[in-house]
């Protein structure tokens, strides 16, 4: 079990002390952490939101929808003894075995010190967002973020909602959607039919992939699947209050749809920016891991989403891998080992399928004009960009606009400069999210 | 909700009104619950609600217990918290 001292509830800093220690509780974290802790090692899981699963298993218990066994590795992680901190979120590191964290509790964050033997990452993917005009009027909202605040409470019965992106989750997320009452009255997939295709021979290989989709689309009977396409634009009512229609083409056709809500969403990218502050490198965007999943820094793992977008099933298998190499045990039971990385491989070729599938159509970076906002923290516009090339990129665009500035600290418009002018990510530098002077300066040492 | 227990009801105050809604439900979702404009607004005054659900765009950010830039899409209703749209 891991010792959690000096819990404090009138604000003061507490210690936490773990041998493994894994950040995300999606579900790479939740088997890291369980396959980790199962070998008697004290781990310690934390996570942001107010409840395990992450993003694909959102919410205290485990969904009738849930794909993947949501309910079973939430049981393995309370029976193996994981020691589980939520609303909880890494902010900096204090040393090398040493992280800062905010848990925000009530509202008034408290500073936690978390100190580790070895780390297991499982930060998860956002999704990706393309701007187009009107994408900022309240109720656009992304896929998985649509589907987020219905499962925090929003209202959704009986609201028309269109949905226009990319990937998989569309599917998932209208089927979830018409579940709660919704009216899904159309989803908008951007990639072309051809290729989509090419892609259902892959489904064609992976039986369990199949039945889900098999499934989903008898969920989703009577919504109309429109392939090649997108948003041109949103519109608003009531001064832009709200949303009121969206613009959407398909080929040379384009009409307008009287919605209340527009989930928009386009894949997702990996969450690194953790993993690039504490050190690992990144090549092509992702933490880059070796067999065992350890990443370039001694004594830290990385698993899930952030090694490369792949799916939850490539995502349980990264994080028994991780879990079991950073509680020692990977090398112990080789057979064990190497049916975890042929697995691995198989749905590491899922996932490159899945992604050349969903690749962006040229059109969705022509559809920000100079006056649509790119960076919506700050509302500075595409035209305010001009003249701002890709070597210059955002240390020109932080001289002469605030873009990238803002709370999100670009995770929004990060990578929308990348896909519509080309920009590199920047190199990260602490906190890694906003916090409180309070924690930064939270005092550890005993009394 | 994914699993709203009707006879659970948590009371929390929202610009010193008093709401009421199942336990289990974030703070932004008891915001969007009352069907109002609260008044989110971009830095140059446009009219903004939550985008991405998960604490990362700020766009639900409120006042919590006193402390400011709260992203309420990751904090559930507690029972007397004190949320404030106006600060």
């Amino acid at each position: 079990m891991a010792s959690v001292a000096s819990v404090d509830n009138q604000g003061q800093a507490h210690r936490v002390e773990a041998d493994v220690l894994v950040i995300g509780g999606g579900p790479a974290g939740l088997a890291a952490s369980a396959c980790a802790a199962e070998s008697g090692k004290r781990v310690v899981l934390v996570d942001d939101n107010p409840s395990l699963g992450g993003q694909i298993w959102r919410g205290a218990k485990a969904s009738a929808g849930d794909s993947g066994d949501s309910a079973l590795w939430r049981d393995r992680v309370r029976h193996a003894g994981v020691t589980v901190l939520t609303g909880t979120r890494v902010v900096s590191q204090l040393a090398p075995h040493v992280l800062l964290a905010e848990r925000d509790g009530t509202g008034n964050g408290t500073a936690v010190q978390l100190r580790f033997q070895q780390l297991v990452l499982a930060l998860g993917g956002r999704e990706r967002f393309v701007p187009f005009e009107g994408w900022t009027l309240p109720n656009v909202m992304g896929v998985g973020g649509l589907q987020a605040l219905v499962k925090g409470g929003m209202p959704i019965r009986d609201r028309s909602v269109v949905i226009a992106g990319t990937g998989p989750l569309l599917l998932a997320v209208a089927a979830s959607l018409r579940h709660a009452g919704a009216r899904v009255l159309l989803i908008a997939e951007q990639a072309p039919l051809r290729r989509l295709a090419t892609f259902s021979t892959e489904l064609l290989r992976v039986p369990a992939k199949l039945r889900q989709a098999i499934s989903l689309q008898a969920s989703l009977y009577g919504i109309p699947y429109l392939t090649g396409c997108y948003p041109l634009a949103a519109h608003g009512a009531d001064g832009g209050q709200r949303l009121h229609s969206v613009t959407l083409r398909q080929g040379s056709r384009t009409w307008d749809l009287r919605c209340d809500y527009l989930a928009t969403g386009f894949h997702l990218v990996p969450n690194t920016e953790l993993a690039a502050m504490l050190g690992c490198s990144l090549v092509d965007g992702v933490v880059q891991v070796d067999a065992e999943q350890r990443t370039s820094q001694p004594t830290i793992l990385c698993a899930g989403e952030a090694t490369g977008i792949g799916g939850v099933e490539l995502s349980l298998i990264e994080g028994q891998i991780a879990g079991y190499a950073a509680s020692g045990q990977l090398q112990r039971d080789s057979q064990r080992a190497a049916a975890l990385q042929s697995a691995r491989l198989r749905w590491q070729r899922f996932a490159s399928a899945l992604n050349a599938c969903f690749a962006l159509r040229p059109e969705l970076g022509e559809l920000a004009g100079p006056t649509t906002i790119v960076c919506r923290c700050e509302d500075v516009r595409l035209g305010q960009l001009d003249g701002i090339d890709g070597i210059e990129g955002w240390r020109a665009a932080k001289l002469h606009t605030r873009c990238g500035m803002g709370p999100c600290q670009g995770r929004i418009c990060g990578p929308i400069l990348a896909q519509l002018r080309g920009w590199p990510a920047e190199s990260i530098r602490p906190p890694v999210f906003p916090t409180t002077i309070k924690t930064l300066m939270a005092d550890f040492t005993d009394r | 909700m994914t699993e709203p227990s009707m006879t659970e009801q948590v009371t929390i105050t929202i610009n010193d009104q008093q709401v009421t809604v199942p336990n289990g439900c974030t703070v932004t979702g008891a915001l969007l619950r009352q069907g109002v404009d609260w008044g989110r607004r971009s830095v140059s005054g446009d009219p903004r609600g939550p985008l991405c659900g998960m604490g990362i765009c700020f766009e639900c950010r409120v006042t919590v217990n006193g402390q400011t830039q709260v992203r309420g899409c990751q904090l559930l209703c507690q029972e007397g918290m004190q949320v404030r749209t106006d600060g």
